[in-house]
């Protein structure tokens, strides 16, 4: 792929979702929190990880110093079922020695403790020398300094309690209001992290990360039968105002009352249908199904033992043949988008923010790299940087390719859910994300949702209980004939998101758009006891 | 740093002690978790990552009046820690009142349970990385039929010392440690892939060499897999299957969930299902820290002591989790929360898995799960995937290999289909598993993934 041809590609990426970004993020021009720079002591501490790790004989050493807060209420009904606030603070030093990697972390942060866990890791990457087919080598970078911050209005953390309790304490009141509604669950989870990242390079970043991720469930009861409704409230890369813009009290009794249509609604007839899926539904299967299939991670066989591999592979078969989808597929990796959960301004290992094509007009174009897998596809991609998909959950944890937001870019014509329906003689339309389930190369899926629709000639008939869709990716994606435009954008996504040995966690968003699907095999996952 | 920084019972007393002192609220929970942890991972032969850590966190819960919340830290400078319970405090005081409340727990008795190997907590990257090595050697002896096979694999140490004091007098202190290894081999020709893994309290009991030499030999015999139409069939589930679905069992067995009309387990018109046969007679599910197989976690978070529980006595449901909020409520015993946490059995059989195979007319033999997902609460109803060596035994041989599969499938009711019971192996730290043959399970559709 020349130069000039990936040029065109980012600047068209980069319009499409500067469109999206604008009706996604209306407080992003209005941020008030600046960005906080690195302590003194931070960056002597990590001064001296770095000396002594060279003087070990490393050829190249970060350090990442992290102050994590999180703070997560949870309650149910008309009480508080628990109120934790935990802050996290330690070194985590990477020393890279004849091409092997070592890591060792600690919570003593004094620069004896901070000498010897350096000393640890060069230990470390000697040891992996007794095992060692291929030499880890790094894509060029070019040394940073600065500071970032998510903007935010407010910070979530600063926000007195009481008034969080009493916002999720008025949504429960409100979804209990619905006759057969008996249990309703709220919560929060709040999350800021102060991330200082030094390397033998030169970088030295300090970034400030602001997460809020709340959640919703009515639970009603029938006879003998119960039904759940979670509402979809994805977390966001974003402060409390974002929590306040959902009005939970004055839409809870809406979503309550759906658990108890749930109970009454009628259960789905298995078989072939037309999906329609609204992107409260969608995000979760672009994340499964293309987010992971996607990192070359796993494309090379590093996930084999864990998470997998991928039907996306061997890189040299697939990069620019593989039909993903119809040529209005296009599906766009990104860490710049403002309000997404993997927004950075740099990555774990300093390379800035990217955005870049993953499938393009329906063709797979690339993969989600960091600094030591970027060489390993450069000659089929032409891209010699490291699309800068480094992360760790932790300072205890070593960084490694993590998936940034994966999103599914509007289509030319801007049209909406209402349309798609208005389109489709025998369907069912799912919202929300429910059960999800995917085989270890990412081919067979099973996904559910909360609330589901019959359609018939053009309209919406009555509710439907028991769906699940099953598919196989490439199939399924083939299968797309229709998506909506840019105003039925919306941004969903996973706070909690699992790969890796140790597991660690990573938070991402996918935006999308309603599309919809032909001939997707429907299960009626009622069964008796 | 090795596993024997972890903080020792006088340490953390004296820690648990100072954090005490700072605290004037009318009730006072001091959770100390002093953790070490050592890992290498591989593929394709080489070591991709490896890391030590240690972290200590010091949990404060403080109780005014009905007012109770938590705050955490893992700064152990008496500042920090004096921030640390104000802000609990802080949080106490903003949170509404608690019907629910528990008081904190005085003092208690535990069994001693012996679950700290000082090998394993010593396991350092040289040692780690032989014994990688091995594996990786054994698993390409082993592979050689198909070419070179691919290898890929996690080896970890952990060690951890856990201690629950209260204001009212309590003092718990538990060290433990786990050794784990895992490794998944995969033919050149990329259509077949095997899995094995071991686990125990004592590294000394797993042996990596075996470990790669299973793994490559199931990869080896999973090569060029047949399709067959899905529908039910009788599965065989080795041990680690087994594992796989019947530990999901915890998540139904809530006391207040089943009361409350919300799990399998609840009684239709109100109440539950406690003296229901509700499995296959044969079938006894217990958890018991001090059995010297499981050695499993001898209290909780609030330090209430874990006990042998029997789940399921012959069929019959015999204990449900109970909190000590539901348990006073409805006058149960309570179990604590996490009860798996006291380790899990489930016997009633005598044969080994190579019998159960013998045995069989037609079946299916499965490895290991992937991907499991709750779809129906009502039945514990859960979805997943076959992985890494599934085959056709006809006429109790090995017949072929199959394809993977999709199932929807319920570990309860599954064990109402039960063919044979195998007699329990040790499958990972804390689990006692037999193999299961199944009638009638699910399998309800074809996965291309190898």
């Amino acid at each position: 792929m020349s130069p000039t041809r990936r040029e065109f590609l980012r600047a068209s990426a980069a319009g499409a979702v500067a469109l999206a970004s604008t009706d996604l993020i209306r407080s992003a021009d209005a941020q008030t929190v600046a960005a906080p720079g690195p302590d003194p002591f931070t960056i002597e501490l990590a001064n001296e990880a770095l000396t002594a790790a060279k003087g070990a004989g490393a050829s190249y050493a970060d350090v990442r110093i992290g102050r994590y807060r999180r703070q997560e209420i949870a309650t149910r009904e008309r009480q508080v079922a628990g109120v934790e606030d935990t802050e996290s603070f330690g070194i985590g030093i990477r020393t890279l020695i004849n091409g092997c990697w070592g890591f060792a972390a600690t919570n003593q942060l004094t620069k004896d403790s901070v000498r010897k866990t350096a000393l640890e890791a060069a230990f470390m990457s000697r040891a992996a020398q007794a095992v060692q087919r291929r030499r880890i080598e790094l894509a060029p970078i070019k040394p940073v300094t600065g500071t970032w911050i998510t903007p935010i209005t407010r910070d979530p953390l600063e926000v007195p309690l009481e008034d969080k309790v009493a916002l999720l304490l008025a949504a429960n009141e409100a979804a209990l209001k619905v006759k057969d509604v008996r249990f309703v669950n709220s919560g929060l989870q709040l999350l800021r992290e102060i991330k200082t990242l030094v390397t033998s390079d030169g970088t030295n970043v300090t970034q400030t990360f602001i997460r809020v991720g709340p959640d919703f469930r009515a639970t009603a009861i029938g006879e003998d039968d119960f039904q759940n409704y979670d509402e979809e409230l994805a977390p966001r890369g974003m402060g409390w105002e974002y929590i306040e813009s959902l009005n939970l009290p004055a839409n809870a009794e809406r979503w309550a009352s759906l658990a108890v249509e749930k109970l009454k609604s009628r259960t789905v007839e298995a078989g072939q249908w037309d999906l329609i899926l609204e992107p409260t539904n969608l995000w979760l299967t672009i994340h499964e199904s293309i987010g992971h299939a996607t990192e070359l991670d796993r494309a090379l066989g590093e996930e084999a033992n864990y998470a997998g591999t991928t039907f996306a592979a061997p890189p040299d078969k697939v990069l620019g043949h593989f039909k993903y989808g119809p040529s209005f597929m296009n599906i766009q990796a990104d860490r710049t988008q403002d309000g997404s959960l993997s927004r950075v301004a740099w990555d774990d290992e300093g390379v800035p923010a990217d955005q870049w094509l993953l499938v393009e007009k329906g063709i797979l174009r690339d993969y989600q790299t960091t600094r030591e897998q970027a060489a390993r596809i450069e000659k089929l991609t032409g891209v010699s940087r490291s699309h800068g998909c480094s992360f760790a959950q932790s300072w205890s944890n070593v960084q490694f390719q993590r998936m940034p937001n994966v999103s599914l870019l509007p289509g030319e014509q801007d049209i909406g859910v209402d349309q798609i329906v208005a389109a489709t003689d025998r369907g069912i339309l799912i919202r929300n994300t429910g059960s999800w389930s995917i085989d270890h190369q990412r081919y067979n899926f099973q996904f559910s949702g909360q609330a589901f629709y019959e359609v018939r000639g053009g309209k919406i008939v009555g509710m439907l209980r028991d769906v699940a869709y099953q598919a196989n990716t490439p199939v399924f994606w083939n299968s797309m004939d229709m998506i909506g435009g840019k105003s039925s954008y919306w941004l969903g996504g996973a706070f909690n998101d699992g790969k890796g040995e140790p597991s660690q966690i990573n938070s991402v968003s996918h935006g999308c758009v309603p599309a919809r699907f032909r001939n997707v095999t429907i299960l009626n996952t009622r069964k008796k006891a | 740093m090795s596993g024997d920084a972890l903080l020792t019972r006088d340490q953390a007393k004296a820690l648990a002690d100072r954090v005490l002192t700072f605290s004037t609220a009318d009730e006072t929970r001091v959770n100390i978790a002093s953790t070490w942890s050592g890992n290498t991972r591989f593929a394709d032969s080489s070591i991709t990552t490896s890391g030590g850590s240690g972290d200590v966190s010091v949990t404060v819960t403080v109780t005014i009046g009905k007012r109770r919340a938590s705050a955490t830290t893992n700064v152990l400078d008496d500042e920090s820690l004096k921030r640390t319970v104000e802000r609990a405090v802080s949080l106490a005081r903003l949170s509404p009142d608690d019907p629910e409340l528990m008081p904190e727990l005085g003092p208690q008795t535990f069994p001693p349970i012996n679950a700290f190997v000082e090998k394993t907590a010593d396991l350092d990257p040289e040692v780690r990385n032989a014994a990688v090595k091995r594996a990786i050697e054994s698993a390409t002896d082993a592979g050689k039929a198909a070419g070179r096979v691919f290898t890929a694999g996690y080896l970890e140490a952990n060690a951890r010392a856990v201690a629950v004091a209260t204001s009212k007098g309590l003092f718990a202190y538990h060290r433990a440690t786990d050794g784990n290894f895992s490794m998944t081999s995969r033919t050149p020709d990329g259509t077949g892939s095997g899995w094995a893994s071991a686990g125990a309290r004592d590294w000394g009991k797993v042996d990596p060499s075996g470990i790669g030499r299973i793994a490559a030999q199931k990869a080896v015999a999973s090569r060029n897999p047949q399709q067959i139409e899905p529908g039910p069939y009788v599965a065989i589930l080795e041990p680690q299957a087994a594992t796989d679905l019947v530990s999901l069992i915890d998540r139904s067995l809530s006391a207040r969930a089943a009361d409350e009309g919300r799990s399998p387990f609840s009684k239709a018109g109100g109440g539950n299902r406690v003296g229901e046969k509700v499995v296959d007679e044969r079938v006894t599910l217990y958890s018991d820290p001090a059995d010297a197989t499981l050695l499993g976690d001898p209290f909780d978070d609030q330090g209430l002591p874990r006990r042998r529980i029997v789940w399921i006595e012959k069929g019959v449901l015999k204990n449900l989790i109970y909190s000590r909020f539901w348990a006073q409520k409805q006058s149960a015993m309570p179990t604590g929360e996490n009860a798996f946490a006291g380790g899990l059995a489930l016997t009633g059989g005598t044969t080994s898995t190579e019998e159960i195979i013998a045995g069989c007319e037609r079946g299916i033999l499965i490895t290991h799960f992937f991907y499991i997902r709750y779809l129906d609460p009502r039945t514990a109803l859960y979805t997943g995937l076959t992985r890494d060596g599934v085959f056709l035994v006809e006429k109790g041989k090995i017949a072929r290999a199959l394809k993977n599969f999709r199932w929807n499938e319920s570990p309860l009711l599954m064990l109402n289909r039960l063919d044979e019971i195998g007699r329990p192996e040790p499958t990972a730290p804390g689990y006692m598993m037999p193999a299961l043959r199944i009638r009638d399970f699910n399998f309800a559709s074809l996965s291309d993934a190898v």
